[in-house]
């Protein structure tokens, strides 16, 4: 089981307005794992999650979701995959205009057939898997940067996928709200078996959850392992630069 | 499928022995599932007689929704000060079950938010617009000394930027000014033209498309066309800026964002409006005359009779009115930027005042400009 493969990328080549980005990356994500992709800024991380969840159209290759291929899917079977995985974007995207429960109910409201109270049961459940039990009633904007990104980790849990693409969770959070969004990244991994794709580049969060990372650079793999073990044992100088901030051995790799 | 008979599909099987109902639940339990049985478990919970046990031995995985359902009946339960169990269910669901913290679950804290009397309500929205006057008139003030400042250094408008707001406001607009006008010419010529066909005065539709033309429509139309698309695009793009921080940002490095984003605009809007009001005239009185012509004038007539109507002072009274209404349309975009809230929906709100505003004060401005050139004799 644990070595099962739930999402297999496929030389993926992808970018926008005819500039490449990534080209032919290829790597796996096992079933119940947390798996980082890493990378500078502009490296290709964001468009890589984005081209795994089909949100922009990848140039060539393949993202296979339980063997079903997310690119260029449509109709019926995009739709099966999209339920398989839930996303949290880099600013959370709520909706401004509706609590955080209502917000977490949305997607329960649109694709389930759940009645009213269930819906606002379920979503409250939810909430409080994030330890925002107590704020369900609360709009956004009266929240706080973590809480945000929290109710919008328990929005994309809603419909229990198997898979949570996060985008950067650590960003603008401080360390010790960033270390307590790790904490559910784990518990949620640990208690459902949630498998985790996440872009980062917060080193400390990193060590603290990546079971595997690969890390990006010029459009392409620079290397793949655990985090710790690619930092204690980089296999290049960039790798070596990355992971212990050397900005000058990074220039000259 | 969610029947009480032992189908091989139902999802949640009644039983009761003795006084105790036994809920049977059985399969996936995901939300498809839970949607059919809900109500139902609900229901046989809310009219047992004895202890509730719900039997979960043949249940193969447990979603949220599952989970919600085993709370609801729990809840239900206590109301109803029954004895309640769950039992047979698979040890990791066990334990997300039995992490679930109910006590907590009904408890979310009411946000504060202000909430005011009837009398409060009203004082507020007074001091609210008093505020908004305040800033009004301040903002008026400013782009006033912002452009006065701008004829003593002309070399602090940054040309390059400017040219292309020019470009999106005026040049950008010909096509669809140049649609209305026509039209508008067209219409009030062949609308005209039948009644007074009736006294055999119909030549005189020239005069009366002319002077309707130069003296209101032109001017009008072409400052509602540009409020719809250009002010608005201000009001949008200053609004965005506004939202993420740029004008913020502006403040900070000590330009008023006023003279930065707001200036430059308003002069846009200035020069250009009079060019399109002038563009607008002529082809609205030219869909006039193209009517005429339909109708079976010769052009040297018409062109005679248009001649001896229209006087330099009737375009002069339409372009005075263009440079006030350009720098309405401007001012209103940029002030309803600025103003801005937080979020998306206020950039939405913005464009609307924008777009509203601008109009009123066209329309406000134009009676008040009758009344001058009336008193005036002009």
């Amino acid at each position: 089981m644990q070595e099962e493969k739930i999402i297999e990328v496929r030389r993926l080549s992808a970018g926008y307005a005819g500039r490449t980005i990534l080209s032919d990356v290829s790597f796996d994500v096992r079933q119940g794992e947390i798996f980082i992709i890493l990378g500078g800024s502009g490296s290709g991380k964001s468009t890589l999650l984005k081209n795994m969840i089909g949100l922009y159209p990848a140039m060539s290759g393949e993202v296979l979701i339980r063997g079903e291929n997310m690119i260029g899917a449509v109709g019926a079977v995009r739709e099966r995959l999209l339920r398989q995985f839930g996303v949290m974007y880099q600013g959370g995207a709520l909706f401004g205009s509706m609590t955080l429960a209502e917000n977490v109910a949305l997607p329960l409201e649109e694709c389930t057939r759940l009645p009213r109270e269930a819906r606002a049961l379920l979503a409250r459940l939810k909430l409080q898997q994030v330890g925002l039990g107590q704020f369900a009633d609360y709009l956004p904007s009266e929240t706080s940067g973590g809480m945000v990104k929290r109710a919008a980790v328990a929005r994309a849990m809603a419909l229990d996928p198997g898979i949570l693409f996060l985008d950067e969770p650590s960003a603008g959070l401080d360390p010790i709200t960033s270390a307590e969004l790790d904490e559910l990244i784990r518990a949620l991994s640990r208690d459902y078996g949630i498998t985790f794709v996440i872009a980062s580049h917060e080193l400390a969060s990193v060590y603290a959850i990546g079971d595997r990372a690969i890390l990006l650079e010029n459009g392409g793999i620079a290397a793949e392992g655990s985090p710790v073990q690619l930092r204690d044992n980089p296999p290049n100088d960039y790798v070596r630069a990355f992971f212990r901030r050397e900005p000058e051995r990074a220039r000259a790799a | 499928m969610a029947t009480d008979s032992a189908g091989q599909s139902a999802p949640l099987r009644v039983e009761s022995s003795g006084s105790e109902t036994i809920l049977a639940l059985s399969g996936t339990l995901d939300d498809a599932a839970v949607a059919l049985c809900w109500s139902r478990a609900l229901g046989a919970a809310r009219t047992s007689q004895g202890p509730v046990r719900v039997d979960c031995a043949r249940v193969d995985s447990c979603g949220g929704a599952g989970f919600a359902l085993l709370v609801a009946l729990a809840e239900m339960a206590e109301e109803r000060k029954q004895s309640f169990v769950v039992d047979g269910l698979a040890p990791q669901f066990r334990s997300m079950y039995d992490g679930i913290d109910r006590s907590k679950l009904g408890q979310a804290e009411t946000p504060q938010r202000e909430k005011y009397g009837p009398v409060a309500s009203v004082g507020q929205a007074v001091a609210d617009r008093a505020a908004e006057w305040r800033e009004e008139t301040e903002f008026v003030g400013e782009v006033g000394v912002g452009l006065a400042g701008l004829g003593r250094e002309p070399r602090r408008l940054r040309l390059r930027e400017w040219w292309v707001m020019v470009e999106k406001a005026g040049t950008n607009a010909l096509p669809i000014v140049a649609l209305i006008s026509f039209l508008m010419g067209m219409i009030m010529a062949f609308q005209a033209a039948m009644p007074m066909r009736q006294f055999g005065v119909d030549l005189f539709v020239v005069n009366l498309v002319a002077l309707a033309i130069t003296r209101e429509l032109g001017p009008l139309m072409t400052a509602i066309v540009l409020a719809g698309r250009s002010g608005s695009a201000f009001a949008a793009e200053i609004g965005t800026m506004k939202v993420n921080e740029e004008v913020a940002a502006l403040t900070t490095m000590g330009l008023s964002p006023v003279r930065f984003l707001a200036v430059p605009r308003v002069l846009a809007g200035i020069v250009v409006t009079p060019v399109l009001t002038v563009y607008s005239m002529a082809i609205g009185v030219a869909g006039g005359l193209a009517v005429m012509m339909m109708l079976g004038f010769p052009l040297a007539t018409l062109m005679h009779q248009l001649s001896g109507s229209l006087r330099v002072d009737d375009v002069l009274a339409g372009l005075i009115k263009s440079f006030f209404f350009g720098a309405v349309v401007a001012g209103v975009g940029c002030l309803r930027g600025l103003q801005t809230g937080a979020g998306a929906a206020a950039v939405g709100d913005s464009t609307t005042r924008s777009v509203v505003t601008a109009i009123f004060l066209i329309v406000l401005l134009d009676a008040v400009f009758a009344v001058i050139y009336y008193q005036l004799k002009f």
